[in-house]
């Protein structure tokens, strides 16, 4: 498979990451030499080969339903680049 | 008397219980060298009086008889893992000025043995890397240097790239990594140290800066087999934070390094052995692995791991896949570097802070894993991605059920690279983990140990592979090989 | 079951008639104490980020691990809801970017859900009933809140909501009617709060709907392109949505052109949808199974171990209450919406006439209710005292027109109704010495009437019984009345 200009601005903005224009084009050979390296996996008969879900031959562990976390709002905006009475702020979204 | 910063874990611990000397001497002579080989750019962020003050408190412990099994030890710690009050970077311009609230399981481990904190070691940005020079706090550099070309500096390898050259440069007398598809097992044999990768969910991943979760594990990096068993016994253990952490007992790995091999079986895989890309001296220094493993009383024998060609195209969709989502996190809201200019748009901010946070290498994974689970794109990468590696998990588990105990392998293609030589093209850069992704898929122990210098005078490490949960056998046939091969040179740099 | 009438639901459209076909997506709210896969606490109005853990606010490095009552509540409602319980389920990230989606995914449930198909049944307005089909169930973490007028160009986050559980219940699209979907939500509100895995108040946001919405001509096979109407938030929005967005789509069918399928969002007070996001933001989530979470397991003892605890459901009470007092069915749908409602009448009606009981809690009490906008619980007449009230008009000690006067009195003091009845002197006059004295009065001074009836006009007998009434201040027992009346007229 090999990825277009267009293909990689689509996913550029899905992973929002900016990409600028001249850069698409020599980013989009790049990928596709990577993609079609990885392509090889085509040659490997996976019919009724379940996949792999985890490594970790266990259960799902599960935690009792009592309240041991939280209450330090400091501790959760202390990085914050920009906070305000508590909340994060982040440019005005408009819906 | 042997330089304190020369001295093994085991000697220094015999050392401070003896009163010869105190962990604050200790983690003195640690400082001063890290100054002295500032050069190594081993540390993002060295922790000077933190490591004076758990010294001093180590002082304290070990004068009242409460010392734990790493009190007073000197220790880097890889900036992947989250420090309370120190600030963590994964090696990245996005988290540059991080400060976590909150400690890793892992390394309060650590500070609970007594270890102490010299500082945080550089690394490949966000564990994605093979020669650290994807960190945004530059290169980290091997203190190994080629025979007779002591101005052509060699990269240290990757991920854990920083804590390889500390511990190799004799800058700490261990440290901690991480490894995904090899990044502690590379650096330490481009290095000449000992490496563990655990198995998957034997050491906790709470407050590891996540890279591709299915994959990461944490482990020791230390100069020998017996230290790297210490500090395993500190990292490992059940966390109940992380729900793919083991519930298992934590063995006293350190009491089964002296074991020996004697009746073990080895299996030698063929498929390590490729038509083009494994150089003969590699294959010598493989043979002479087997060789002695056989001599120590064990026996080898030939098994097939016939899915191993597709492992690292298998795993450059997991990790990025992963990796894709697992670093949408840094978006420039909570923590870390925002690029916010007037009039931004929250869309504008997202793909300019991340643009701007982000290395090349990084992008470059963010993008080929965000394609990999795009719509119409999953079944034929991600899944299909999912299947190969249950084949490759069920070629392991076949050669262990077919009787074999330990799986002997070359940890790496190539001895250590100069900077530079690799970067511009990220296949070939890939390619360094042919041997070390296999097992990282099947969520297995491997350990690399130094056996040999090559021709150039780098050296070179082996790799041995083992059942779930059974890095005792992987660390006695460790100690096997470690015993044998005398294992003694050092880097250049040290000599002068 | 589902051998229900097609609702006659249509909407006129230039060319002809139209259908409306409806599936709703339930977000429900999971009542637990802590959250779906941390340790923070999920009450209600706390300070902005102060239930917030280093998990809930994606710090690097934190990991999910999962809130067994939470998997309870799935399972329980799942049970509620007649679904198959499925013993092993996924969660998978939903990505995306969004303000108040710190980990910049979602976890949520995709391919394997924990509870798979169900169904749940509509009560409507005529008594009649009709199945709906439940697609799934699965469990996912609710984003935190944006607010979006506290400064001129910042949006403020608050993550306090940020991974709480939710069960986002998936119906099949077999409604066809804006009363269809109200009567969805109504009883999925009804049978959540029966299982008490949701408190289902959609004004605090706690239940939430998004409504996809399609139509066709009548009698057209397949269905043409949906839009979902996003988080609206009351069963009259709902059915508001529903109706002008399929307008909408029938205009834009007659105009030639095609629906496109979107995300919209309904605007209550312009009564209209319009799009949510433009084509360039169109999502693609790149679901895929959550790496720090291993597949959700558990075995059918734990699923049996639930199912014993369910209480009995509206469905099975309104049959009970059917077969037990011979109620009508819609009576029966009235009484069992509210468990504390059904038990309030069950209190009333035990040992007692069922219908005279349900007639007096649904229109007297429940008016009552209704007007002090107060809750059954905090009802000003107790079961036991209606339930006696009832049983003094049974043994005629008062009239039903006295009853009523005794009801307001019990509403004022929540007195009992035989003190009442004591105090004030409202017993019933059976004495039928009075009731005769009281109808000679009334004969005496209205010869003229007497003539009429004797004359064959019987049915002025009723103007006479109003009469003596009257002058016994309502209290006479009137049967008595009518029959010592016809005695006295007629002889
Ligand atoms: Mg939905
Ligand atoms: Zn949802």
């Amino acid at each position: 498979m090999s990825l277009d200009k267009e293909t990689v601005h689509r996913i550029a903005f899905l992973a929002r990451v900016a990409v600028p224009d001249d850069q698409l084009d020599p980013l989009s050979r790049e990928l596709s030499g990577i993609l079609h390296w990885i392509e090889q996996l085509g040659e490997v008969d996976t019919t009724s080969v379940e996949p792999m879900t985890s490594v970790a031959e266990m259960t799902l562990p599960w935690r009792d339903d009592v309240v041991t976390d939280g209450g330090y709002p400091e501790r959760v905006t202390a990085n914050a680049p920009e906070s305000q009475d508590g909340f994060y702020l982040v440019p005005k979204v408009v819906e | 008397m042997t330089a304190l910063t020369d001295l093994t874990i085991a000697e220094a611990r015999a050392g401070l219980a003896a009163g010869d000397f105190t962990a604050t001497e200790l983690t003195e002579a640690h400082l001063a060298a890290m100054e002295a080989r500032a050069g190594l750019n081993a540390y993002i962020t060295p922790t000077a009086e933190r490591a004076l003050a758990m010294a001093k408190t180590s002082d304290a412990r070990i004068h009242a008889g409460q010392a734990g099994t790493m009190e007073g030890i000197p220790i880097a710690m890889k900036d992947l893992f989250c420090t309370n009050g120190v600030r963590t970077t994964a090696g990245s311009t996005i988290l540059g000025t991080f400060v976590p609230p909150y400690e890793s399981t892992v390394s309060a481990k650590l500070w609970d043995a007594g270890a102490v904190l010299l500082g945080k070691a550089n690394q490949d940005e966000f564990a994605m890397g093979s020669s650290n020079e994807t960190s945004a706090f530059g290169n980290a550099v091997n203190p190994w240097t080629r025979a007779g070309d002591p101005d052509t500096t060699l990269v240290p390898g990757g991920s854990s790239g920083g804590s390889a050259a500390a511990v190799a440069g004799r800058i700490a007398m261990a440290a901690t990594g991480t490894d995904t598809g090899g990044s502690i097992r590379q650096p330490a044999s481009f290095c000449g140290i000992v490496g563990l990768k655990p198995t998957y969910g034997r050491c906790s991943r709470w407050g590891i800066v996540a890279f591709a979760s299915s994959l990461d594990q944490a482990g020791p990096m230390a100069r020998t087999v017996t230290d790297t068993a210490i500090m395993m016994g500190a990292m490992a253990g059940h966390d109940p934070q992380d729900s793919t952490s083991a519930p298992v007992a934590v063995p006293d790995f350190a009491a089964a390094v002296e074991q020996g091999v004697k009746g073990l079986k080895v299996g030698i895989p063929k498929e390590y052995r490729p038509e083009q890309g494994l150089s003969p001296e590699i294959d010598a220094i493989w043979a002479q692995g087997m060789a002695m493993l056989r001599d120590a009383g064990a026996e080898t024998v030939d098994i097939s791991l016939p899915h191993t060609k597709y492992a690292l195209p298998t795993y450059y969709i997991i990790a990025p896949a992963e990796a894709s989502s697992n670093l949408a996190r840094y978006d420039g809201v909570r923590y870390g570097l925002r690029v916010l200019e007037e009039g931004d748009s929250l869309n504008d901010m997202y793909c300019k802070t991340r643009a701007a946070g982000f290395g090349a290498e990084v992008k470059r994974r963010i993008l080929i894993g965000t394609y990999a689970l795009s719509a119409g794109y999953y079944d034929a990468y991600y899944l299909k991605a999912q299947k190969v590696r249950t084949l490759i998990a069920q070629d392991f588990k076949a050669a262990f059920d077919g009787g074999v105990d330990v799986i002997l392998t070359p940890t790496t293609p190539s001895a250590a690279f100069p900077i530079g030589a690799e970067i511009d093209d990220p296949v070939t850069m890939y390619l360094n983990d042919v041997f070390t992704v296999p097992t990282s898929l099947a969520g297995l122990p491997g350990l690399s140990v130094p056996v040999a210098l090559t021709s150039e005078g780098l050296p070179q490490g082996l790799q041995l592979i083992g059942r779930p949960f059974d890095e005792e056998t992987v660390l006695r046939a460790g100690r096997a090989l470690e015993k044998a091969a005398g294992f003694t040179a050092k880097p250049r740099l040290l000599e002068g | 079951m589902d051998a229900t009438p097609e609702t006659s639901y249509r909407l006129r459209g230039e060319t002809g008639d139209w259908e409306v076909v409806i599936g709703l997506e339930v977000h429900a709210q999971v009542i637990s104490t802590a959250k779906l896969f941390s340790g923070a606490s999920t009450t209600f109005g706390a300070a902005p980020n102060s239930q917030v853990s280093l998990v809930d606010a994606a710090m690097p490095g934190m990991l999910p691990v999962i809130n067994r009552a939470c998997v309870e509540q799935a399972v329980r409602t799942g049970l509620g809801l007649r679904a198959h319980i499925n013993t092993t389920s996924v969660f998978a990230r939903k990505n995306y970017f969004y303000a108040d989606l710190p980990q910049g995914y979602q976890i949520s449930q995709y391919e394997q859900p924990i509870v798979g198909e169900g169904s749940l049944v509509l009560d409507m307005p005529d008594g009649a009933s009709r199945t709906v089909g439940i697609e799934r169930l699965h469990l996912e973490q609710d984003a935190g809140k944006s607010l979006h007028d506290q400064h001129p160009s910042r949006s403020f986050i608050d993550l306090n909501r940020s991974g709480v559980a939710l069960m986002e219940i998936v119906s099949k699209p077999d409604m066809r009617s804006p009363e269809e979907a109200g009567a969805y939500l109504r009883k999925l509100r009804s049978i959540l709060r029966y299982l008490g895995t949701c408190d289902g108040n959609m004004e605090e946001g706690s239940m939430r709907a998004d409504v996809n919405v399609s139509v066709r001509k009548v009698g057209e096979p397949g269905l043409r392109t949906r839009c979902e109407v996003k988080n609206v938030n009351s069963v009259r929005f709902v059915m508001q949505a529903i109706e002008v967005e399929a307008m909408r789509h029938i205009e834009i069918w007659e105009s030639g052109a095609e629906v496109e399928q979107e995300t919209r969002l309904f605007d209550p007070a312009r009564g209209e949808t319009r799009s949510m996001r433009s084509k360039e933001e169109a999502h693609d989530y790149r679901y895929f199974p959550d790496p720090d979470l291993l597949p959700l397991t558990f075995d059918d003892a734990f699923v049996d171990r639930i199912r014993a605890t369910l209480p009995e459901l509206p469905d099975d009470k309104k049959a009970r209450f059917i077969a037990d007092y011979g109620l009508t069915p819609y009576d029966a749908s009235v009484l069992v919406v509210d468990r504390k409602e059904a038990d309030f009448f069950e209190a009333v009606a035990k040992g007692r006439d069922g219908k005279a009981a349900a007639n007096w809690v649904i229109s007297t009490l429940f008016g009552t209710l209704n007007k002090r906008g107060v809750g059954i619980e905090d009802s000003p007449v107790s079961a036991e005292n209606l339930g006696k009230l009832i049983d003094l008009i049974a043994d005629d000690t008062i009239s039903g027109r006295i009853a009523k006067e005794v009801y307001e009195i019990m509403v004022e003091t929540g007195g009992a109704p035989d003190a009442i009845v004591e105090e004030r002197g409202l017993k019933q006059v059976t004495d039928t010495g009075a009731i005769e004295a009281a109808i000679d009065q009334v004969m005496a001074a209205n010869p003229d009437k007497v003539e009429q009836v004797k004359g064959g006009k019987e049915k002025l007998l009723g103007w006479f019984t109003g009469q003596v009434m009257k002058a016994t201040q309502g209290k006479a027992n009137p049967g008595m009345v009518n029959e010592l009346l016809k005695k006295k007229i007629l002889g």
